[in-house]
């Protein structure tokens, strides 16, 4: 199924979750759909046709 | 000087916002010796390492994560929260500006976004117009400092308006960051004359010839800044007052 990871498409298996789309959970935070989802659970996250995942991290910048 | 309860080791802040490397933090941060840091929030596809937390926390320097680029309350609010997981603090540097010509403070959507994360838990430190009155508002709803602009984001013009710093420093008890605008070491030692309790500045520093120095000189500026204010300026007088002594003149 397609999902939107960082406003870009990307194609992952029926079944995945969020923790298969974000490997590491250092430094780096996720949202699925607007709600941030802590790193706890983003294995328990199963993911949707047209998800959109953010993941951020700190930047230079401000 | 202390913001929520929380002892900071300077009150010359330092945003990387410009940093042409991350090797230079280490320089900048030596030089400055700053009371925290500021870093913003951005999309990343490296899951591995974040290179500049990562320099940061090595540094063991404060993280101030930011809300820079949002446009409305409700991607600031979004922005906070996912520094808050990223990062482990609470704390926000809140910016909400209201388009990305003039990058000036969005006042309704700021004060939204701050009352929804005070609710949350956050101590929020939101970028504002130098307006007493809104300055007000945002300690109202819980603001832990106040970070009024001296001028425009980037413009490296100092303090526009002197009296209205004044001004925000009279209307709240909160501290009084200077934030933005901030283009060499006299500027940020009026800001500290005026009151201020601490300065931010970001690309003074990152964008300077030499980086490193800017960064003394700025943490010299401060330093003297607090120093003047403490030991309390001459008033200024419309005509001249003599110095010596009239009596024993040669040749009265």
């Amino acid at each position: 199924m397609r999902i939107n990871l960082n406003g870009q498409p990307r194609f992952v298996e029926e079944g995945a979750t969020l923790q298969d789309v974000l490997p590491s959970a250092r430094g780096v935070a996720a949202a699925l759909n607007g709600s941030v989802v802590p790193a706890a659970s983003w294995e328990s996250t199963p993911l949707s046709e047209d998800d959109a995942v953010e993941l951020v991290t700190a930047h230079q910048g401000g | 000087m202390q913001v929520a309860g929380i002892e900071l080791p300077g009150r010359l802040w330092i945003g990387t916002g410009g940093l042409t490397s991350t090797r230079l933090v280490g320089e900048i941060v030596e030089a400055a010796r700053p009371g925290l840091v500021t870093v913003s929030v951005r999309r990343t596809s490296d899951t591995g390492s974040g290179g500049l937390l990562d320099t940061l926390r090595g540094l063991g320097v404060r993280i101030l994560p930011n809300t820079a680029g949002c446009l409305s309350a409700r991607e600031a609010v979004l922005t906070a929260q996912l520094a808050r997981e990223a990062l482990e603090t609470d704390w926000v540097k809140l910016e909400v500006v209201g388009d990305e010509t003039s990058l000036m403070p969005d006042a309704v959507e700021l004060l939204d976004a701050a009352e929804t994360l005070v609710r949350q838990g956050f101590t929020v430190l939101p970028y504002t117009s130098a307006d007493p009155v809104l300055a007000r508002r945002l300690v109202d709803v819980g603001c832990a400092a106040v970070m009024p602009l001296g001028s425009p984001i980037g413009t490296g013009r100092g303090l526009d308006d002197p009296r209205a710093i004044e001004a925000v420093r009279a209307a709240v008890a909160v501290p009084v960051v200077l934030d933005a605008g901030i283009g060499t070491a006299s500027d940020a030692a009026l800001a500290l004359e005026l009151g201020c309790d601490a300065v931010l500045a970001a690309t003074a520093i990152t964008r300077a010839d030499r980086p490193a120095q800017m960064a003394a000189a700025l943490r010299a500026a401060v330093e003297a800044g607090e120093l003047a204010r403490r030991a309390g300026r001459i008033p200024r007088l419309t005509t001249a007052r003599a110095s010596s002594p009239m009596a024993g003149r040669v040749g009265t």
